[in-house]
Parts: C-alpha cells; structure tokens; sequence
C-alpha cells in the first residue's frame, strides 16, 4: 500500500487534536499545557513538511522552520514566566493566575 | 516500498501512542520523556518524507532544547503535582467530545480533499532533483537568498525571546555582596587613607 499525503495528514490531525485534548485534561498544570501546545505546534509542522514534499515545493521546509524558531522562543519565555510567577505565588495552579484582573 | 509502509505505520503509532501518554501521565517528568519520544518519531516521520534537514532540525532544537528546558522546568519547581491533577476525569467527557468533533472535522477536510490537478506549476520554489543537489544544499540555496530577510528576522526573534527570558527571571536578591568593578577603580587613595599623628600613649 502506497503511502501517500493523506496517511501524513491524518497523522498530523490525530496530534493537533491530542494537543488539544491534552489542553483540556491538564487545565490546572500549566508545564502539561504548554507540552500540549509544542505538540500541536509539531502537527503543523509534519503537515507544512508532508505538502512541501508531496508538492515538491521546498518552501513549506523554510515555513517548518520559521513556526520551529517561534516555538523555541515561545517555550522559553513561556517557561521563563512560569518560573518567575512560581517565585512569587509558590504554585502553578491556573485558577490563580487572576492577577491581571485588577 | 513495503518496508516505507512499515516504517511509517511504526512512526506514527509510536508518535500517537506516545501523545497519549504526554497529556495522560500522571508525573509530568514521565511527560516532558514522551515528548521526546513523539519528536523522534515526528523526526522520522520527516525522514521518510524526504525532508531530512527538518527532520534533524527537529531533533536538535525540539530534544536537545526545548524539551531539555521543559525537563529543567518541571525538576527545578518543586510542585505537588498530585493536587493539579484531580478534576482532570471531570472534564474528560466534555474534552473528549470537543476532541472527537475536531478529529472528526479535521477528517472530513482531509478524507474530501484532492489535490488539483497542474498544481506542482504553482510551485514558488520547485524541489530541485535528489539526484543534483541534497536537501541541505537546497534549503540553504533558498534560504539564505530569496528568504533571507525572514531567516535575520528569526535570529531577531531568537534574540528578543533570550533578552525576554533572562530579564523575567533575573533577581536582584538584597543582602548578596558582589563585585563591583566601577566602585573598585573609582576607588582613590585620598579617599581611604588617612595619616595621623598619634602622641604615645593614647591611641587614636
């Protein structure tokens, strides 16, 4: 049996959609939430990767890199912020980041 | 062709099997590993597209980085991860049924779709042959020419979330006694000598 894009693009819909499952089941953890949004950003990735080959065009490649720079840089600073509300507040339950409410 | 159809069926199981247990394991330790288990599946999955600079990309900025950040995070906090966890079966109807709507939808894009016919002309940057030049080497003739002001942009945005990181997390802690190398060679000797007569007998 050949694969094809399809059997990619159903791959990378069972991911997105795990991610945002995983959103759901670990609403109290933010560290969880955060893993589950890398994955869905991985998703995107293998389908912009799975049109770039099955196209043969290579700049669906370039895009994966780009969306892999900005998750790098969102995992840092997104953990950076954890760590730092961590230090103020000793927890990193959801329910109580409603500091900004004012 | 028949051990590519192996070799994805065993990528993408082991890539959805170890989702499940990302969002699943009780020890967020257990799963920021399985995250790094399902990058190297997605890696190889990038493999057998053909697409084998991402894939190593993959490898090295999602295992050897970020995960690696996520495990520094999650072992560094000292969190009673028994208590985040409880209210997590309450939603799970709710979440599975959200879940199965998008899978669902994400299906019916998938199963109705057909790529059109003469779209490889469209093509913005066509894929050179395997034959002639590597993967590598084409990405880079690409990239570093017709995209290079996107690839400065990413090394800005690189440099911001850096800049970003160590300002949030950076402390100034009262009562820590540092060097101070401005004080030190500002420092004159009027300013800290001082010369006495002291008369015998009576000290300063």
């Amino acid at each position: 049996m050949e694969i094809g894009l399809g059997h990619y693009l159903t791959v990378s819909a069972i991911v997105f959609t795990l991610g945002v499952l995983g959103i759901f089941l670990n609403r109290k953890n933010v560290i969880v939430i955060l893993m589950s949004i890398e994955m869905m950003l991985l998703a995107v990735n293998l389908n912009l990767v799975a049109f770039s080959t099955h196209l043969h065009d290579l700049v669906g490649q370039i895009f994966a890199m780009i969306i892999l720079t900005v998750a790098a840089a969102e995992a840092a600073i997104g953990l950076a912020i954890l760590v730092v509300y961590f230090r103020n507040r000793g927890s990193i339950r959801v329910e109580d980041i409603n500091m900004m409410k004012g | 062709m028949i051990l590519q159809g192996i070799a994805f069926y065993v990528f993408a199981a082991l890539l959805v099997a170890s989702g499940v247990m990302v969002i699943s394991a009780r020890n967020p330790v257990h799963s920021v590993l399985y995250l790094i288990l399902a990058f190297f599946q997605a890696a190889g999955l990038c493999l057998l597209m053909g697409a084998e600079f991402v894939a190593m990309i993959l490898v090295i900025v999602y295992v050897g980085a970020v995960a690696v950040l996520f495990l520094f995070v999650v072992m560094m906090l000292d969190i009673n991860f028994r208590e985040l966890r409880q209210g997590a079966l309450e939603v799970l109807p709710l979440g599975g049924l959200i879940g199965l709507i998008l899978l669902s939808e994400l299906a019916a894009v998938v199963g109705g779709w057909i790529v059109a016919p003469g779209v490889e002309k469209l093509a913005a940057a066509p894929t050179p042959a395997i034959s002639t030049v590597t993967n590598t080497h084409a990405l880079g003739q690409l990239m570093y020419t017709q995209y290079v002001y996107l690839f400065q942009a990413c090394g800005i945005v690189l440099l911001i979330a850096m800049i970003g990181a160590i300002v949030l997390t950076l402390r100034h802690r009262a009562g820590v006694r540092k060097q101070d190398v401005g004080a030190q060679i500002a420092r004159h000797r009027d300013s800290v000598v001082a010369i006495r007569k002291v008369s015998s007998g009576e000290g300063v």
